[in-house]
């Protein structure tokens, strides 16, 4: 028989009150920004709210599943993401141009969201096997792993994604010793070869790197949503206009409110004030993701817990670079304020793996 | 709980781990610094700028529709130009109830129940946001009517705007189709290209013909401006603005007059007829009969419209011209007789001796002449003349289905033109492997037989038939069919004249080639099966008559017009190209059935051509009744 105490140990004690009360802060903080930007839509919100309570569980069952558990399924998992991302590729649904959908049965699911998770947490996992002798070989082979997925959304086509899952992978290469010098090479190669890269670029990509210079140059087109947004950012001032007066989203001036640019929202009702207490929260949360990772007692808990906090960082500051026009248009939600079922999934996956990962090293150590 | 192995220098390795922490976390800061950076500047620095534009006046970004270009016929007459007209919209966000709206609409101006069934469709496009027209083309004693009594109706607004007008009517209405509103389809299609911001406030897109084929040269470029507007959202002020470019004017190789004139002399019959230019592959006139008014389409047609002419047994929505497939009869003799010469298998002179019909040695089976009795003994100048069956059944048994295939192949049977215009078939033209594919059976020698005047499989568009004889009049060179001569850029201002494009050169022999085109004159000459359509003619003709039967004939029977109902008639063909020896004009005509190709099918080439290089007056064709049973047969 178990205890009650037994249970909320095993239970309840994973929950990591730092990570877990700062999301809820932050949930709160993206329903009220979500009753605003839907119209005061109480649909969407209860929707959302339905997501949160699914993406609770998923965090609740990582949290209580320690890491070498998790470890054991990393590959199958990385494995049954890359064949879905190759089925796409066969034959995916084509919606806006792109490839991104796999028909399942009665399930529509976007493989490149699963890999999203699945390729840091494989990474994590090959240098975790490979343990003591990591060379530069183990390196090849991951940059090999990290590739062939990273290739395949490109091709859908996916760019912002595509570099937002390589971000991820890099993240574990990073944490696991890439050498300063390779990543050196890496930088200036990348640099040089900025004029090829544009040259492969779709007309559409060009045209929102060109329109980040000046976005009033196509203020229909490409430059349409980054305007709007700057206008909803700069005429919130400092303190906002208030809940539920924000007029650029609430006049439909602001193309995807909900989603990827409800930040604008956001920031037009609460100002730079309200922009600030939402970063500090989600520096927080990152914070403490870094200091978990640190803390880490195997490479791979340390590897997942360093990459996956760095993710949310850059998701956030990509997002918020984007809405407030210094980083080109790419479909990136904001971790908790925008409204997805899978987004918000994502996330609390993610952050359950942290908590998982700090509560289960204090196991081993006792 | 599972025992890891120590690993290498741990210390080591947490202390290189950290050391990547911190430098990550230094970059943390210098990132959120510029975030911060960056927002300091748009909410604190430029506020006053951006409150500007966002909350004492709103800016609402409108975008400005280009005129969508024009569509001129080869001389310059108008085909497709854009109208300004009124129209009464409603705002059913500001209008309140909106049957009584309408009710009291109907009072001032007719509003009919099609129209009202036509608004709740666009309302429910628009989810009811936006305004939605419930009459357009009002007329000036109506705009007046509402304008005095616009006080009574909050909601209600009369725009002006252009809407696109077909001048022709219904003539050339397959070619150059209509424009529509866009649909759920279009829209589709239009996210797929990365277009959709170029159509932000258009409502219509082409959607068949030239208006569907060249919707990118004709949409133009929108516009778009900045406006100031009032707390309800009502502009104000203009504060910059793009001008849209408008779309590129199409200039055609069709002949307006022409056209009009081939219309004119098919009367009441329905078919096709199409005219090309040999030299340049040029389509003089494209006729499909009959027609539609496109102009019925462009705000969405009526119920009652669409009914009369979905339903109509003419089918006037079929583009014949383009996607009918017939059997192309006796017309395909010259072509079978360029074919013997070309390969070497029979010369001019050799006689065929024909009982008025060829059965294989051994078969009681009859294929049989259209002449009971025969023609005799035939050479190829008067099997060509006479359209003797008999010699062409013998002809396609020597040359064989694969050999007649490859040089029909040659002159674009079975195989799209590639005109611009989408939604072409390409016929057919069988072989013996075509058959094993689609129907996993031999080939029979039977098939080849009746393939030799142009019966059995083989099947053609009349803009096949046209091209084969515009190639055949070009002495074997092929130009690609086309009907967009050149693009005026509105922008600039510079016309792009289009290149011409050689699809190929059929191998012939100058000789060949005059053999059968003076065979093909002295088919419009006393003898021949269309010297009553010849006749006075004072430029010299080639032709060929044609007849494809629309149901078999049984073995011992006799087909006869007067007893076979009006569908079931055999369809009449003829091809030509004139002057014959310095071809200006090759034509296919195809009648419905119409009976014989001679006397009914070649009179509307007749005139077509006397037209075009004479400039005369068209009569419309007689109907089919009163044509009777001619001497010249097939």
């Amino acid at each position: 028989m178990l205890t009650i105490k037994e249970l909320r140990a095993r239970l309840v004690a994973p929950l990591d009150p730092t990570l877990f009360n700062t999301s809820l802060l932050l949930m709160a903080l993206g329903f009220v920004v979500l009753y605003s930007a839907s119209g005061s839509d109480m649909g969407k919100v209860a929707s959302q709210a339905r997501n949160l309570g699914l993406a609770f569980m998923a965090m609740w069952a990582m949290a209580i599943t320690p890491p070498h558990k998790i470890e054991r399924v990393v590959f199958p998992v990385y494995v049954v993401a890359l064949v879905a991302l190759v089925g796409v590729a066969l034959f995916g649904e084509v919606s806006h141009g792109a490839r991104r959908w796999l028909h399942m049965g009665p399930v529509r699911i976007q493989p490149s969201e699963l890999m999203k998770i699945a390729l840091p947490l494989a990474l994590a996992g090959y240098f975790e096997w490979r343990g003591k002798a990591i060379t530069w070989r183990d390196f090849v082979v991951a940059a090999m792993l990290l590739l062939v997925p990273v290739a395949l959304v490109i091709r859908q086509p996916d760019l912002g994604t595509a570099l937002l899952i390589a971000s991820s992978g890099f993240y574990v290469l990073y944490f696991a010793g890439l050498s300063w010098k390779v990543m050196g090479g890496l930088f200036a190669a990348g640099l040089a070869a900025m004029p090829f890269v544009w040259h492969v670029l779709h007309d559409y990509q060009k045209k929102r790197i060109l329109t980040l210079l000046d976005p009033s140059q196509d203020p229909l087109g490409a430059g349409y949503h980054t305007l709007q947004s700057m206008i909803a950012l700069g005429s919130g001032g400092l303190i906002g206009k208030g809940w539920l007066r924000g007029t650029q989203s609430h006049l439909d001036f602001l193309p995807e409110h909900t989603t990827d640019f409800i930040f604008a929202v956001f920031g037009e009702e609460f100002g730079l004030l309200g922009e600030m207490v939402f970063l500090a929260a989600m520096l927080v949360i990152i914070t403490r993701g870094l200091f978990i990772a640190n803390e880490g007692s195997t490479p791979f808990a340390r590897l997942v817990a360093g990459s996956l906090s760095m993710t949310l960082f850059t998701y956030t500051f990509v997002n918020m670079g984007m809405v407030s026009g210094i980083l080109p248009v790419v479909g990136v939600p904001l971790p908790f304020l925008s409204y997805g079922g899978t987004s918000l999934v994502t996330l609390f996956i993610s952050i359950g793996i942290l908590m998982s990962v700090h509560h289960h090293r204090k196991l081993v150590k006792q | 709980m599972k025992v890891r192995q120590p690993l290498r220098n741990p210390q080591e390795e947490r202390w290189q781990f950290q050391l990547r922490l911190k430098v990550l976390s230094g970059l943390i800061l210098v990132l959120c610094l510029l975030l911060l950076a960056r927002l300091v500047w748009l909410q604190v620095v430029s506020h006053g700028y951006y409150h500007t534009l966002a909350e004492a006046n709103r800016i609402s970004i409108v975008p400005i529709v280009p005129n969508r270009g024009l569509i001129l016929d080869r001389n310059g007459a108008v085909m497709a130009e854009n109208n300004s007209t009124y129209t009464l919209e409603i705002n059913p966000a500001r209008s309140g109830d909106l049957d009584a709206v309408i009710n009291q609409l109907s009072t001032l101006v007719t509003i009919t129940p099609s129209d009202r069934k036509l608004f709740r469709k666009l309302l429910d496009e628009t989810h009811g946001l936006s305004p939605a027209p419930i009459r357009s083309r009002l007329t000036e004693a109506e705009i007046a009517r509402l304008s005095v009594n616009r006080y009574r109706l909050p909601g209600v607004d009369i725009q002006a705007r252009l809407i696109r007008t077909y001048p022709l009517g219904s003539s050339a209405s397959h070619l150059i189709g209509y424009i529509g509103r866009i649909n759920q389809d279009d829209q589709d299609r239009l996210d797929d290209q990365n277009l959709t911001d170029q159509y932000r406030g258009t409502n219509h897109i082409g959607k068949l013909g030239i208006e569907g084929r060249y919707e990118q040269e004709l949409h133009g470029v929108t516009g778009s401006e900045q406006v100031e507007t009032d707390a309800g959202g009502h502009g104000v002020r203009s504060l910059a603005r793009i001008d849209p470019v408008a779309g590129n004017d199409l200039t055609l190789t069709i002949d307006a007059n022409l056209q009009q004139a081939a219309e004119k002399a098919f009367g009441e019959h329905r078919g096709a007829l199409v005219a090309i230019e040999p030299a340049t592959g040029e389509i003089l006139a494209f006729v499909s009969q009959p027609g539609f008014d496109p102009n019925l389409f462009v705000d969405g047609i009526d119920q009652d419209n669409w009914n009369a002419l979905n339903n109509s047994p003419d089918k006037p929505l079929n583009n014949r011209a383009l996607r009918g497939q017939y059997p192309p009869g006796s017309t395909i003799k010259p072509l079978m007789a360029l074919a013997a010469l070309t390969l070497g298998k029979r010369s001019t002179t050799y006689k065929v001796s024909d009982p008025g019909y060829f059965s294989f040695p051994g078969s009681s089976h009859r294929y049989r002449d259209w002449r009971e009795g025969g023609h005799g003994m035939v050479d190829m100048h008067l099997s060509i003349v006479q359209s003797c069956d008999t010699y062409y059944y013998s002809l396609a048994n020597d040359l064989g289905i694969d050999a007649m295939h490859d040089f029909f192949t040659q002159f674009g049977f079975g195989q799209k033109t590639g005109i611009d215009m989408d939604g072409e078939v390409s016929g057919l033209y069988p072989s013996t492997e075509w058959k094993q594919k689609r129907f996993k059976q031999d080939w029979y020698g039977g098939e080849t037989v009746i393939s030799g005047i142009g019966q059995g499989y083989v099947l053609a568009t009349p803009l096949q038939l046209a091209q084969a004889m515009a190639t055949l009049a070009n002495r074997g060179i092929m130009m690609r069919p086309h009907l967009v001569r050149a693009i005026r850029d509105r922008a600039t201002g510079t016309v792009r004249t289009l290149p011409l494009e050689t699809v190929r050169t059929v191998p012939l022999k100058e000789a060949d080639v005059d053999f059968v085109r003076d065979a093909m004159v002295d088919v419009m000459k006393p003898g021949g099966t269309a010297a009553q359509a010849g006749a006075g003619a004072t430029y010299s003709i080639a032709g060929k008559t044609g007849t494809a039967q629309v149901v078999g004939v049984r073995q011992g029977e006799k087909y006869s017009e007067s007893h076979t109902a009006e569908r079931n008639r055999d369809h009449a063909l003829f091809v030509a190209f004139a002057p014959a020896d310095q071809p200006k004009i090759a034509v296919a005509v195809l009648v419905e059935n119409g009976g014989h190709g001679g006397s009914i099918a070649a009179p509307i080439a007749r005139q077509v051509l006397d037209f075009y290089l004479l400039g005369q007056k068209v009569k419309a064709a007689p109907d089919a009744n009163d044509a009777g049973d001619d001497s010249a047969h097939d």
